[in-house]
């Protein structure tokens, strides 16, 4: 592509919505801290953790990086590719549960 | 930033733009800085590393029938006679979001020309960063002291040291990298580099506040990533 013959218009958004975002992180990052703080265990403790961290990343990659003004195929070319870290996650969640599985039976029980 | 226009050629907004942009016989994402395009195909494929990372650190410590270290303890710290869980990971994670939010600005600014302002932001970035490094260099020194070596560790699992100095250590990678390109990135600024259209090292481009964005970009990513350890490795 030919440099000198672009011609671009960048406009830039209000410093306001940063300003937002960054509290909004602040707040969400105090809160992820406080869920260690009180101790909470188990179920709550673990979807705390999701929803504060799915919050502060979706966040932080539509605002700061700007994904919720980019053009779709941009935005389709990153998220799509997701779903494959999704599947490994899945795979890999059933081969630790059968490793697990195993040692307990040949430590334990044995062979 | 959001869409830029080269001459002749008009962008849709929406669905119809993605298959305008997808489907013509000539470049994707025309009107895109290819510096920036690459930066977000390079940052897709840091997230496929960085997930690798995890879901290994997943299935190790999923698999091991021996106690993990309860990070909560190992990361705390002991100040001013009381005990504080995950103080320093806490502190590092609002420096590092305090350093993310002064890049934005900085791009915002940059977009707007003005040049002294993007450059402080860019600075006060950096210093964050360092700052960042510096209590990780403290928190591995500490770590290290207490006897927490890749393979056995006086807490749990010996699995845990790996999986930890793996992780942060690449994270602490990328966040050293980033600092270094920051202070580059603010001399360029204040030196008037972007508004001249000086050209880089490297290459003949011309230079333009959009590579403001494109180191922004990364350190976001940085962020980004921070978010995902900070949940899985040190809340979880």
């Amino acid at each position: 592509m030919n440099e000198t013959n672009k011609k671009e218009e960048t406009t830039t958004h209000k410093i306001g919505i940063y300003l937002w975002i960054w509290g909004l992180l602040f707040v969400l990052s105090f809160f992820s801290y406080m869920v260690d703080w009180y101790q909470f265990q188990g179920l709550l403790r673990w979807s705390l953790i999701l929803i504060f961290m799915f919050l502060k990343a979706g966040l932080i990659m539509a605002f700061f990086m700007h994904l919720f003004w980019e053009r779709y195929a941009l935005v389709n070319v990153l998220l799509w590719p997701m779903t494959a870290i999704a599947c490994f996650i899945f795979l890999m969640v059933a081969e630790f549960k059968y490793t697990l599985f195993t040692r307990l039976l040949y430590f334990f029980v044995g062979g | 930033m959001s869409d830029p226009k080269i001459e002749g050629y008009q962008f849709k907004p929406g669905f119809s733009g993605m298959a305008h942009d997808t489907a013509s016989d000539q470049t994707m994402f025309k009107g895109v800085h290819w510096g920036k395009a690459m930066m977000w195909i390079f940052l897709l494929s840091d997230t496929f590393i960085f997930s690798c990372f995890l879901i290994s650190y997943m299935k190790g410590r999923g698999s091991t029938p021996v106690e993990w270290p309860n990070p909560s303890e190992v990361f705390g710290l002991h100040v001013f006679g009381v005990d504080v869980p995950l103080l320093l990971i806490a502190i590092m994670t609002f420096v590092l979001i305090t350093s993310s939010g002064t890049m934005a600005l900085a791009v915002k600014y940059g977009y707007e020309k003005n040049k002294k302002m993007c450059g402080w932001l860019i600075l006060a970035t950096a210093i964050g960063g360092l700052t960042f490094v510096g209590m990780q260099a403290f928190e591995w020194s500490k770590l290290i002291h207490e006897g927490v070596r890749p393979w056995e560790n006086p807490f749990g699992a010996p699995q845990f040291g790996s999986f930890f100095f793996m992780i942060t250590g690449f994270h602490g990678t990328h966040v050293s990298i980033g600092v270094i390109f920051l202070f580059i990135y603010a001399y360029k600024t204040f030196a008037g580099h972007y508004d001249e259209k000086k050209r880089g090292w490297f290459t003949s481009m011309k230079g333009d506040y959009v590579e403001i964005e494109i180191l922004g970009l990364y350190w976001h990513f940085v962020d980004l990533v921070w978010v995902f350890i900070f949940a899985f490795f040190y809340l979880w």
